[in-house]
């Protein structure tokens, strides 16, 4: 990776911006129905929650990609940012609920006499927006002080975020928790006073989702030409190379998880109203898993891979999800394995695969001794 | 009268899985010396610089370097200290250029947060050029380290441990791998730094020793042999046997 942004790039991401952030939403407020270029209220709540998966996958790639920790287990940040949220979602319902209480429905059902008092603070937007940064920042500062400083690495680091969110994924289910156990949150009214039923909040809520993506993204994007990121990708290359170059590798590698994690947390938050719904079923391995399957195909290391592999895989998902719903999984296994395969830089590095492979072509044929 | 010493090692000992690896070491280096180790394959050189280097503990002795315990203390405190080293393959960042290679291992801040808002300055610039012009590779500044032959990879590392200007060099086979030239160019570089720094090297090309010149240790079983100048070394007759594995009535029982 060049260590400038280049004229081209920066031209390309103001371009790419702008279509995000003003034509998209602008399409969709103000053309009618039916004019071809009209973006729907579905599409575009569609893709606002596509653009917060791609904003995981752009912490995952700084992971993977840039620092060779695999991370089996992202999506417990995402879910982690989304609880944060879904939580004052919950109390804004008020009396709208089914039991017509000042307490959310899970917990008239299950008996409690009144609010827990760890969940009254969350009735504040602010408390709940820190929320969204601190608790998965603090989740990952635990796991990885623990996890860097007794030296896990590769696959057994792998194997152990995987195991932390499997974990959190039983811990959650339990009613205990006072986290609406199996059936998480929803049925979501207002969100800062706005109907999260009408267009307009939702158009707003894919802008700001727009906005946190190229956020994340510049934020990468800045890292990688730091002086930080040489050291990132040294650690990934040559880790003992590191240590005894006087760097503590292990800090390094913390502070990549934990800007990781709340990259992710910050999009679980942006997610939830955009669904309607946050669960414990977003914490199964298998949806950590998803998210490598975007990076690996987009093409790690290279940060707008990630966005790419993410906007598309999830497109996809959404076609065979419905067009054939049993076969989604081969579908996405089969993906991965042809991308491992065939095409171990993804997408992205599908053109330079193809520059090589004729540039070698061409000089096979012109080392060919005439006939 | 006691001598100072910049690294002294006394009664160390290491062992794998009951295998000793190092047995009772004793190890003295002074300031601004040259020091070569030899020894047969499994005498423990480079678990002697695993130790001093903070990779693996001893289990028991102390090994201290300028009056300071290096036991217990973590790699990158024992760089910190003024220790540098070069590994027995070359290790070097493959996906960096040349000359990030070097400005990774120049001396300077090494926290989180000073790499997040350090500029290269120029006269960081100018010490990079220096050391890149002094290890040969001016030329291959832009070039990825992947895509240098195995030689200039090693001189590369040598470059790396200039650039942090570490009190102590420890060079663990530098020559191996490169033709007789390079090998000679190497053999002067070292010389040549010996004084300003305090080499330790470990080498098993007896040519390369000898133009070395320096003191020599030989190295077998985990302890101490022999010591001496080359020519005093070669005479010995315990490391005659060692070397050439004749099985006589000497022993190795040194103590």
């Amino acid at each position: 990776m060049k260590s400038q942004i280049s004229k081209r790039e920066l031209v390309l991401g103001l371009v790419a911006a702008f279509g995000l952030i003003v034509v998209i939403p602008g399409l969709n407020a103000f053309t009618p129905e039916s004019s071809p270029l009209h973006v729907s209220n579905f599409s575009i709540n569609l893709w606002g929650q596509y653009l917060c998966l791609a904003i995981v996958a752009v912490g995952l790639d700084l992971l993977w990609g840039y620092t060779g920790l695999i991370s089996l287990g992202q999506m417990l940040f995402f879910s982690l940012g989304g609880y944060a949220l879904g939580m004052h979602l919950m109390l804004k319902i008020g009396r709208l609920g089914q039991y017509k209480s000042d307490l959310p429905d899970f917990m008239v059902f299950l008996g409690y006499p009144k609010l827990p008092a760890h969940w009254v603070p969350f009735a504040e937007f602010w408390f709940s927006a820190l929320a969204v940064v601190w608790v998965p920042g603090l989740v990952a500062l635990l796991f990885g002080y623990l996890a860097f400083r007794s030296r896990i690495r590769g696959v057994y680091f792998s194997i152990l975020t995987q195991a932390l969110t499997y974990a959190a994924c039983l811990l959650f289910f339990r009613n205990e928790l006072t986290l609406g156990g199996n059936n998480g949150f929803t049925d979501f009214k207002t969100l800062l006073g706005f109907q999260l039923a009408d267009p307009a909040t939702q158009r707003s809520l894919y802008i700001a989702s727009a906005i946190a993506l190229i956020a994340a993204y510049v934020f990468c994007r800045w890292l990688t030409l730091t002086k930080f990121g040489k050291v990132q990708r040294a650690v990934r290359d040559s880790e003992n190379r590191v240590l005894f170059s006087g760097y503590a590798a292990a800090n390094y590698k913390l502070f990549v998880f934990v800007a990781a994690a709340i990259i992710s947390g910050v999009a679980g938050a942006l997610y939830v109203p955009q669904t309607g719904i946050i669960n414990p079923s977003q914490m199964e391995p298998s949806k950590s898993l998803e998210a490598i399957v975007w990076v690996a195909v987009g093409g790690r290391g290279t940060l707008i891979g990630p966005i790419l592999g993410a906007l598309g895989v999830n497109s996809l998902k959404s076609w065979a999800t419905q067009a054939m719903p049993a076969y989604w999984p081969l579908l996405l296994g089969g993906l991965f394995m042809i991308v491992v395969i065939f095409a171990p830089r993804g997408i992205v590095g599908l053109g330079n695969q193809v520059g090589a492979l004729l540039q070698r072509r061409k000089s096979e044929k012109t080392e060919d001794p005439a006939p | 009268m006691k001598r100072e010493f910049l690294l002294t090692a006394e009664g160390v000992s290491k062992s794998f899985d009951g295998f000793k690896a190092i047995d009772d070491l004793n190890f003295h280096l002074e300031k601004g010396e040259l020091r070569t180790i030899i020894g047969p394959n499994g005498a423990g050189k480079s678990t002697f610089l695993d130790l001093i280097t903070g990779r693996t503990r001893p289990d028991t002795g102390t090994i201290e370097f300028q009056g300071k315990r290096l036991t217990g203390l973590r790699e990158y405190e024992i760089y910190r200290l003024g220790i540098g080293r070069k590994f027995q393959t070359p290790s070097v960042y493959n996906d960096h250029t040349v000359y990030e290679n070097i400005l990774l291992g120049l001396e300077g801040p090494r926290g989180v947060w000073a790499s997040l808002f350090q500029r290269i300055s120029k006269a960081c610039d100018d010490r990079i050029h220096e050391v890149l012009k002094t290890i040969g590779l001016e030329s291959k500044a832009g070039h990825k380290a992947g895509s240098l032959a195995h030689g200039q990879k090693q001189w590369l590392e040598i470059g790396m441990l200039l650039a942090q200007n570490a009190e102590l060099l420890l060079v663990d086979e530098p020559a191996a791998g490169m033709s007789d030239e390079e090998t000679a160019k190497t053999g002067e570089l070292l010389v040549s730094l010996a004084g300003k720094h305090s080499l330790l090297v470990i080498e098993h090309d007896m040519v390369f020793v000898r133009q070395l010149g320096s003191k020599v240790t030989v190295l077998h079983q985990g302890h101490v042999l022999c010591e001496g100048s080359l020519e005093h070394v070669q005479n010995d007759e315990r490391v005659v046997e060692v070397y050439l594995g004749r099985k006589g009535k000497a022993t190795h029982a040194a103590t």
